[in-house]
């Protein structure tokens, strides 16, 4: 039976009432009395001299309140970088300044310049228009790999060359590795690229500054996946404003996929031009600015090799990786090829020994950062399609190696500094083989043969790390902050509650999903919980989300909050019912005395709690509220097999996805409706990936995908109904929930299956072609059956 | 968007008038305009409204047997009307854009615009459309003269489209990923005298007959008639979604898949 509320039960999410009858309080919907528009004047050019910037003409303007350029933030500081990564040598990775508006050069197309504030937007854009820039153009450093020769045009011309960092995991092993690739009885490499992609919210970025003179104190909405990161990175590194002087407000926000973690320019300009010009300051990013000015995701190119004995047992892997950074360092871009993605390459193989290699490349393009997944669907997507390689090579089963090399013995430690706590990767590949109908591929692809068609069938597996992270751990990685979650719980007197989470909702379901625990702790109606986050005034500090850590680490403060919370009002219940606190249980929503029949509703005891006439209040305080921060010991490691099942059309190249089929670990799980609509999502992302999105630049720097009309965005007709299962479930065994987080999964996942399945039909067509890059376009496969 | 005036004239004479101002310029379905304006990248000081001319609305027959179409007949209109006269033609509007851009977009805004991508100019090449302005009668042959180029002078508005009805037709698409245009495009008529086929997408030079294929098929209607035929990737577009060289090879697929549709 399922249940009807509380932990397991499909409880319908409670904020889409809101967003589906337009009644969602989004940042765009805030609008202050007197407030005035900032449009931002962006380079058109990748990178060149800024000579200068004439704003006399445009000042003049109608409208027009002030124009700001990077003159008027010398002073000030510029964008912070969140992590800093040491590299293979000891040193620290090289960190370039990052102004809120261009000075001295523009280092990318988008970079803004000036900053227009009118009356309205149309003044604002008018007056752009008539800002004279003159810049000379230098050569635009585009291609990583020519970006760190000797001698190439340097990006930033104070820092030594364009290499950020050359970072290595696994450098004690390094001649392990080397040696079992001269003993291996075979050799798999594989050269590919993990194609660079926008991440395209729904809702694009908005900031608004607002600053009250009566009291000095500054209010930034913004559409931020971490209100409180935002509070301390721009209030203590760009504008130096005191925390308790600035409130970070992000509302509901349209969807992030990570690129609403970091910390803007735009947040920074409308948070100081509010207190500059003396009136609020709002800018709406237009769909195009969002292209040219959201940090992008992805863009590795990489070169993996897989050394195995006779028996086909991997013996060792060599990963050398290119990582593109962009024109400056976003906030936590240094990360992602390093931490979240270096760790992962072990999968879900016992692989003995690994060496990992990524060199961090500045290139005069958007900067690049992290994107649902971050940096572990890269690893997902070498270390799955190089499995699939060798078993071709070897003419093996691409599932049984996998199996034959899959670790089995839980608690596992990796070569690659991380140890998975729980896991059943041999479970989900049965669970995958049964819902994916691997049987009835046969005849599946007769059929599609009988219509002139391919068909292909792709699998792979994926292990990630998530519930980010251990602050101690990623303190001593490079973090420049805490990966904690806080939550205070503050009850009521008639009893509903209130969750102040740090956890930040932007269409995860927290309010559904987070008030199912604590119903579920206390024994009391879903309907009796609010919860509360995106506000630094309202919320304690939080670190927010991305990684998948929401119910990880979030969910984990509040269970920890609501646990003081319970322990609490037993005291209240022991006295009230004159009976010893160790015979006091909770159980749906009622307080008994242990082998009786005496007991306390739960609203009688908050309500005492408030109204302590008859109270112990020698022993407690009144009230009842609590916090907890809760830092946790380990990642947690989702993990899981995918299948994709496509048909080619030989003709066109067209590959369409028929089948898709995704069997997930997730430890437990609190609402699975809402697990299930993570997964769909995340796996039409990563579909996306493999199939259509592709971000690229020219030589000279412009961007050629820079509106719907080139860039692919996956829509419902470019996707099959999926096959999803989540039963198998080894709980988490390090946070108090079991849980492991299930956001990213399905980004994670998916795109090596798709190429898998793409190569297998093409093999199955006489077309062996050993590798194809993402996106698999018509154009591509199409080319590729030419050559082969 | 720079600030226009707008006039909204309900007669072609009145829409002729108004576009004696000063930097006016025709606005239909506004699906191709309005983004034009809102980026920036057009200027007019004023914007004639032709979606309240009446007698450039609706779908008939004429006495010569042709399908009428006016200007700023909306592509979803086209879709329902012209079903059962035409049903190729009607099939073709019915497949441009989303419901959204069907019900604004119009016919004399399309062929006006000769996107080289856009599905309009092929049906109206491959039937041998006459297009009627408030001027004159252009035959589609002379009216489309390469990408975003016609036949129109300054001011000329679009008031109608004849298409001649074939005894069979079909439009086969193979769709661009990211704006669902077409990459590459055939519209083949079979008529009693002839057969015509039209590509869009392709080329450099906007749509063009593909006269291989025309003559191919005169002589003998069959998928395999085009099978042995290439098309030079000389002038082909080339960009993100495909080369020249796979506009070239989609032009003949989809030539073929047009025919076995229609045999
Ligand atoms: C999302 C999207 C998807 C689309 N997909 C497709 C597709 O798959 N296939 C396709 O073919 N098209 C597609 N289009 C384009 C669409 O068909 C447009 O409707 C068409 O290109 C222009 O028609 P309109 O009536 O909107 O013209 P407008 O945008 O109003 O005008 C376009 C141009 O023509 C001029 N003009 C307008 N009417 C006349 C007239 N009667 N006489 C002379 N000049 C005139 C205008 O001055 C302007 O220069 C798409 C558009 C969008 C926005």
């Amino acid at each position: 039976m399922p249940k009807d509320g509380g932990i397991g039960a499909s409880s319908k999410r409670r904020e889409d009432v809101r967003f589906l009858t337009g009644n969602g309080n989004y940042t765009d919907d805030i609008n202050k009395r007197g407030q005035a528009h900032v449009f931002f004047l962006r380079s058109d050019v990748a990178h060149g001299v800024l000579k200068s910037v004439d704003t006399a003409a445009a000042a003049a303007m109608d409208g027009v309140v002030q124009i700001f350029t990077g003159a008027d933030f010398e002073a000030i500081g510029g964008m912070p970088c969140g992590w800093q990564v040491t590299d293979k040598n000891g040193e620290v990775m090289q960190e370039p300044k990052h102004p809120v508006l261009a000075h001295g050069k523009v280092r990318h197309v988008g970079e803004p310049i000036a900053a227009v504030v009118a009356d309205t937007l149309a003044q604002a854009r008018d007056a752009a228009e008539a800002i004279v820039v003159e810049i000379d153009d230098l050569p635009a450093v585009i291609n990583m790999k020519n970006a760190v020769k000797e001698g190439a045009t340097k990006v930033h011309d104070d820092l030594t060359s364009n290499l950020c960092y050359d970072w290595a995991l696994g450098a004690e092993n390094k001649d392990a590795v080397d040696a079992a690739f001269k003993n291996a009885a075979h050799v798999t490499t594989l050269e590919l690229v993990n194609n660079r992609l926008v991440a395209n919210p729904m809702e694009p970025r908005v900031a608004l500054g607002d600053y009250n003179r009566s009291d000095d104190q500054h209010t930034l909405y913004t559409t931020s996946q971490n209100p409180h990161v935002i509070r301390l990175l721009m209030g203590a590194f760009v504008l130096g404003i005191p925390e308790h002087k600035l409130r970070v407000v992000a509302p509901d926000v349209g969807g992030g996929f990570g690129t609403k973690i970091f910390h803007y320019q735009e947040e920074a300009f409308c948070t100081f031009a509010a207190k500059a010009c003396n009136r609020p300051v709002k800018w709406t990013s237009s769909r195009s600015e969002a292209f040219i000015s959201d940090a992008h995701g992805r863009d590795h190119v990489s070169k993996i090799e897989l050394a195995l004995d006779a028996d086909n047992n991997f013996t060792a892997l060599r990963t050398d990786t290119y990582a593109n950074m962009g024109a400056y360092l976003s906030t936590f871009a240094p990360s992602v090829p390093t931490w979240l993605h270096g760790i992962l390459m072990a999968g879900n193989y016992k692989t003995p020994v690994i060496y990992v290699n990524v060199k961090a490349v500045f290139t005069n393009t958007v900067p690049v950062d992290a994107y649902r997944g971050a940096g572990r669907p890269e690893a997902t997507y070498q270390l799955e399609r190089l499995v699939d390689k060798a078993a071709h090579e070897l003419k093996v089963d691409p599932i049984a190696l996998r199996r034959q090399n899959f670790i089995t013995e839980f608690p596992y430690a990796t070569p690659v500094a991380v140890e998975y706590d729980t896991g059943d990767y041999v479970a989900t590949m049965d669970k995958l083989e049964e819902i994916s109908d691997l049987a009835g591929f046969a005849a599946r692809r007769k059929a599609s043969e009988a219509k002139g068609k391919l068909r292909g069938f792709g699998v792979n597996c994926y292990i990630e790390a998530c519930g980010i992270a251990p602050s101690n751990l990623v303190g001593q990685l490079g973090a420049r902050a805490g990966l904690y979650e806080s939550a205070t719980v503050r009850v009521n007197a008639t009893g509903g509650l209130v969750v102040m989470t740090g956890s930040h909702s932007h269409g995860q379901g927290h309010e559904t999903s987070f008030a199912q625990v604590v119903a579920e702790m206390i024994g009391i109606d879903e309907n009796m919980i609010e919860i509360v986050h995106g506000d630094t005034s309202k919320v304690p500090m939080g670190m927010g989300t991305y990684g998948s850590r929401s119910i990880a680490v979030g969910g984990s403060a509040m269970v920890r909050a609501t646990e003081k919370i319970i322990a609490k009002a037993k005291k209240i219940a022991s006295h009230l019912l004159e009976a010893s606190e160790s015979d006091i249980e909770l159980k749906d929503g009622a307080f008994s005395v242990a082998g009786t029949d005496k007991s306390v509703a739960w609203g009688d005891v908050t309500l005492a709690a408030y109204v302590p006439h008859n109270y112990p209040l020698e022993d407690i305080e009144p009230g009842l509220e609590e916090t907890a921060f809760y830092d946790p010991s380990n990642f947690t490691y989702p993990s899981g097999a995918y299948a994709c099942e496509v048909e080619l059309d030989p003709e066109t190249g067209q590959v369409t996805i028929e089948r898709f089929s995704a069997a997930d670990d997730f430890g437990n799980i609190i609402n699975p409706m809402i697990v299930t609509g993570q997964v769909h999502g995340g796996l039409a992302q990563g579909i996306g990936q493999a199939l259509l999105e592709n971000c690229v630049y020219d030589d000279e720097g412009q961007l050629l995908s820079a509106s719907y009309m080139d860039y692919a965005m996956p829509r419902a007709s470019d996707l099959p109904m999926y096959d999803v299962d989540h039963s198998c479930q080894t709980p988490c065994t390090h946070n108090p929930l079991g849980v492991k987080g299930c956001g990213e999964a399905g980004a994670i996942g998916s795109p090596p299956s798709v190429v898998n399945a793409v190569l297998d039909a093409m093999r199955s067509g006489g077309h062996d072609i050993g590798h194809i890059d993402m996106p698999v376009s018509p154009s591509r496969v199409w080319a590729a059956m030419q050559k082969s | 968007m720079y600030n226009f005036d707008v006039e909204m004239p309900s007669t072609v004479a009145d829409a002729v008038k108004a576009m004696a101002r000063d930097e006016a310029q025709p606005m239909s379905g506004g699906q191709t305009l309005i983004p034009t304006l809102k980026a920036r990248l057009a200027a007019p000081s004023v914007l004639v409204s032709l979606t309240g001319i009446d007698e450039m609305k609706g779908v008939c027959m004429d006495d010569a047997g042709r399908l009428c179409i006016g200007g700023a007949t909306t592509h979803a209109r086209v879709a329902a009307e012209a079903a059962a006269h035409y049903p190729a033609l009607a099939s073709l509007a019915a497949r441009i854009g989303d419901p959204a851009v069907r019900n604004r977009g119009t016919i004399g805004g399309s062929i006006a615009n000769n996107d080289p991508s856009a599905c309009y100019p092929a049906g109206a090449l491959g039937s041998g459309a006459t297009i009627t302005t408030n001027k004159r009668e252009i035959a589609a042959d002379d009216y489309f003269q390469g990408m975003f180029e016609t036949a129109l002078e300054e001011g000329e508005i679009v008031t109608e489209v004849k298409f001649p009805v074939p005894t069979a037709a079909h439009y086969e698409k193979f769709l661009q990923p990211a704006s669902r245009f077409p990459l590459v495009a055939a519209y083949v008529a079979k008529f009693g005298d002839g057969v015509r086929v039209a590509i869009t997408g392709a080329s450099n030079n906007g749509v063009f007959r593909w006269g291989e294929a025309e003559a191919a098929l005169g002589a003998n209607f069959a998928a395999d008639a085009v099978a042995g035929l290439a098309v030079d990737a000389t002038d082909m577009i080339s960009d993100l979604h495909g080369t020249a060289e796979y506009r070239a090879h989609l032009i003949g697929v989809m030539t073929k898949r047009a025919v076995a549709a229609i045999s």
